[in-house]
């Protein structure tokens, strides 16, 4: 527990930054049809509205839940049905209790039984079940978010379905890539892919070797998101992809970020069979090419996703 | 004096209806005069010249790694050039939108022969997008009329390329375009600010003819496996390993220093330097 109240402090100082150039205002821009973006609350969040009701992916950080909420009120009145977590870290599930609080569920007739009214309270909370070990905690001990925030439908497979204000929606995990829960949320019909942090536009791919995250399987994982983005031409337009930081992007996007990942993966695997160690692989600068696009954020940074690689591929 | 006001209101009106006295009209199908870098344009520049390009040693880095095959991944056979690159390809259509009550500009698109690809320069004056909108291989374009020059601001460009064998242009890149018509000449000039890749602006020029009769075929592009490979597989040459570099170098008798670019190579007095490098290698 300790590594991941390190690992959430690094991300606090990685969103808080941001947000202050922003001076805090949440932004919401429209990404394809019914589907949204909420930019500047921590993570990016992904909204789908329709005549049903409202499914967010990911809620932001707890402090910009009300900022939030308002900002997914300017998109429909109507009530959040569900929440989905890409992934267990506070700036993509801090805001979970909060916007659980706001949604309703969708419950009736034989389903509520004796619940009456309360069996519709609060939105469903849907994620990987290792999210949900990694936020709760046994009874007694201290849990990384309220019982009230975690996750109240999991899954343990590679992935979940269902149809929600007229599309198919698929929720797939990643083993071991980002972390050990990561998943994408593929909306269908809008023909949109919510990533969290397995893409970003704004630093190396985050790897939290503490939660299981591996470079090997952050690269699978991007394979994938590329096998199932369709471009209306070359890399350019159709399947749209809402990244766990940074801005919308195409199949473009994701077959650059991905091929500096597996360029530096090559490289330092390179220096490993050369029998180099941690120090020497960071003094032979293997992102040296890529660091004025990736290098510089301060809460993930050259030096820790090397030693991020190094580590996961010396395990091997 | 009542019928004077309304005659000077009318005309007032009408004036102010027109377009700007020195707008140029630049529509129609314009054909790509070849005459200019040709052998960077339809052969291709050859690996390991970045002579005249102000690229700073990540960019040197990136482009002495990048391996051709790349581009027989399926996912990239059908790349388009980006819009800052487009101009070094082909013929184009151009063409407008007008607001039908004013009779104003509203937008110029140009139409692309290379791969189909189609941009609109937006002339309404809206502003760009904000910095988490989606970028594209075109970009988002603003124009106006600087005299009789239309002169093109792009942001939102997807990562491209300044030179097709490996030398990258962000996706942080500002370009600054001029679209200059002389008659029935085109100049289509590109200003690229890139301060994550290039130590300097990259200036690229390209001359159009106009084309009465011109007409755009269509650019069909399929992908197909050309080679099978495991999956997560990039070609790419590791730092130091690339045996081709050279060959330039040799072919021409250019000595690596020129070869590897930077911004003193885009000067004309580098030329002094060059013949200096050549004759200390002679020694």
């Amino acid at each position: 527990m300790r590594k991941l109240s390190i690992f959430a402090v690094f991300l606090l100082a990685l969103v808080i930054p941001s947000l202050a150039q922003q001076n805090n205002d949440v932004k919401v821009w429209p990404v394809r049809d019914n589907i949204y973006l909420i930019y500047g609350a921590g993570g990016d969040i992904t909204v789908q509205v329709g005549k049903d009701g409202l499914l967010v992916v990911d809620a932001g950080l707890a402090n910009m839940s009300d900022k939030v909420l308002a900002a997914i009120k300017t998109i429909s009145p109507l009530p959040i049905r569900y929440l989905v977590n890409t992934h267990f870290h506070p700036d993509h599930v801090g805001g979970n209790a909060a916007i659980r609080q706001a949604g309703a569920t969708i419950a009736g007739g034989n389903v509520t039984g004796d619940l009456g009214a309360a069996a519709s309270q609060g939105a469903q909370v849907i994620a990987h079940e290792n999210v949900l070990n990694r936020v709760s905690a046994p009874t007694g001990k201290q849990s990384a978010l309220p019982t009230n925030g975690w996750p109240t439908s999991t899954f343990f497979n590679d992935e979940k379905k269902m149809y929600f204000n007229g599309e198919g929606i698929e929720i797939i995990h990643f083993a071991n890539a980002h972390t050990d829960g990561d998943s994408i949320v593929y909306f269908r019909k809008s023909d949109v892919i919510a990533t969290g942090d397995l893409f970003t536009t704004i630093m190396y791919p985050v790897i939290d070797t503490a939660a299981g995250g591996t470079i090997n399987g952050t690269i699978e994982a991007l394979d994938k998101i590329v096998d199932m983005m369709i471009p209306v031409y070359g890399q350019d337009g159709g399947t749209l992809v809402v990244p766990g930081h940074g801005r919308i992007c195409d199949v473009g996007d994701v077959l650059n970020f991905r091929e500096m990942t597996i360029i530096v993966r090559d490289r330092i695997q390179d220096l490993i069979k050369k029998g180099m160690t941690l120090e020497q692989v960071k003094a032979a600068k293997p992102t040296f090419d890529y660091d004025p696009l990736y290098g510089n954020n301060s809460f993930w940074g050259t030096d820790k996703f090397v030693e991020a690689v190094y580590t996961t591929l010396k395990k091997k | 004096m009542h019928v004077r006001s309304k005659w000077l209101g009318a005309m007032l009106a009408a004036v102010m209806a027109f377009p700007a006295a020195a707008q140029m009209n630049i529509t129609g199908v314009w054909n790509n005069k070849l005459h200019e870098d040709w052998p960077d344009r339809l052969p291709g520049p050859e690996l390991g010249d970045y002579a005249g390009i102000p690229l700073n040693d990540a960019n040197r880095l990136r482009a002495k790694t990048w391996d051709a095959s790349l581009i027989t991944l399926p996912e990239y056979q059908c790349r388009v050039h980006p819009s800052d690159y487009a101009s070094s390809f082909a013929d184009i259509r151009i063409w407008q939108d007008i607001d039908a009550p004013t009779q104003q500009v509203t937008a110029i698109h140009v139409h692309h022969f290379a791969w189909e690809t189609e941009r609109t320069i937006w002339m309404d004056g809206r502003p760009h997008p904000p910095e988490y909108a989606q970028h594209t291989t075109m970009g988002f374009s603003t124009g106006k009329f600087d005299g009789d020059k239309l002169m093109v601001t792009t942001t939102h460009l997807k990562e491209g390329w300044i030179r097709r064998n490996g030398v990258a242009r962000s996706d942080r890149a500002v370009v600054t375009e001029y679209f200059i018509r002389h008659g029935n000449e085109l100049t289509w000039a590109a200003l690229i600010h890139d301060p994550t890749y290039l130590t300097d602006t990259f200036i690229r020029s390209r001359d159009y003819q106009f084309a009465v009769a011109g007409q755009i075929p269509p650019y069909p592009c399929e992908s197909v496996v050309e080679i099978v490979r495991p999956r997560g597989t990039i070609p790419h040459h590791l730092p130091g390993t690339n045996t081709f570099l050279k060959e330039y170098q040799d072919a021409h008798g250019i000595p690596e220093e020129a070869a590897m670019g930077g911004a003193m190579t885009m000067m004309p007095q580098y030329r002094a330097r060059v013949s200096e490098l050549i004759k200390n290698a002679k020694k």
